[in-house]
């Protein structure tokens, strides 16, 4: 399919959208629908597209696995440690109000982080699941 | 709907099927809309329209597009299914009315969470409040599903070549 143009045109027109629209869904959440789940899909969905008109060897050089695995437990570590960090600061797990002095914009910035970390796991993970499956067969993770 | 899960019943070409379940999760999604529950259809036309299919259609890029004949008659399996289907029916006899403003869940914690959200929260999108703050534990649970999922399929299909096997 590395061949084609109109699928390279139209994807190299649309990836940075997408990424940017993953984006904004990402930090417009707290706003209209949206949250890290979603933007991390997108996020996701738009390196699969890459791959899919690119080639996988070429997604696997812009994201390559070792990024993609920290990834995927790097957002989970996020999760966590807003969670211990309410701990640290005298609250429960997960209790956002003492992360700040104002316990509005504390309840913000934890949402913020926590949004973060689902992201980053979502997109990692999704993609790791894609290399993992799409690469099969053809003798490329191995690794 | 209908008639895109009919046609998936009836389509031996898994490539089709494949397919038409993206159409039916493009549908679902916009019944989704339909109902105010904008977050979830998003997620139904990433997760349900797009990775999924990508996925399942990876996976057919390693088994091949056609179904096999099944080798016997389908009767049990249907019996089964039908009787599923007549359990959850009867379970939603139990449930209250739609949109029934005296039903349980809307006299519990909703109205809390409606009038006192986005104040205490200060976001204003309620969905995200209940998700990240109010429900943290289970959104925490959730993400590490996710994870867990990743993990899985990593320990799965990786296959790590030893250093004293010949190259195939």
């Amino acid at each position: 399919m590395r061949r084609e143009p109109v699928l390279r045109v139209v994807g190299k027109l649309l990836i940075p959208y997408t990424l940017l629209f993953a984006l904004y869904v990402q930090f417009h959440g707290d706003f209209g629908p949206g949250g890290g789940f979603q933007a991390g899909v997108i996020a996701a969905s738009a390196i699969i597209f890459y791959a899919l008109i690119f080639g996988l060897p070429a997604a696997r050089r812009l994201v390559p696995d070792a990024v993609v695995e920290t990834m995927g437990a790097l957002g989970a570590l996020i999760y966590l440690g807003v969670g211990f960090a309410g701990l640290a600061l005298g609250g429960n797990f997960l209790d956002y109000f003492v992360l700040d002095a104002d316990p509005v914009a504390g309840q913000h910035r934890g949402i913020f982080w926590v949004e973060i970390g689902v992201l980053v796991t979502v997109a990692g993970v999704m993609l790791k699941i894609f290399y993992m499956f799409a690469g099969r067969g053809h003798g490329l993770d191995e690794r | 709907m209908a008639a895109t899960v009919l046609a998936i019943i009836l389509q031996r070409n898994l490539y089709s099927v494949v397919v038409l379940a993206g159409v039916y999760s493009f549908l679902m999604a916009t019944v989704l809309v339909a109902l105010d529950a904008v977050d979830v259809a998003m997620t139904e036309a990433s997760v349900g329209a797009g990775i999924s299919t990508v996925l399942l259609l990876g996976a057919l890029h390693l088994c091949g597009g056609e179904e096999a004949k099944p080798i016997h008659r389908p009767w049990l399996p249907l019996a089964v299914s039908l009787a599923v289907v007549a359990a959850l029916i009867y379970g939603t006899l139990g449930l209250p009315a739609f949109s029934d403003p005296q039903s349980a869940p809307h006299t519990h914690v909703v109205p809390r969470y409606l009038k006192q959200g986005p104040q205490e929260t200060g976001v204003p999108n309620v969905v995200t409040a209940v998700l990240a703050s109010y429900r943290g534990y289970d959104t925490l649970g959730e993400t590490m599903v996710v994870f867990t999922a990743g993990i899985g399929v990593i320990a799965l299909l990786r296959r790590v070549r030893r250093r004293k096997e010949p190259e195939r």
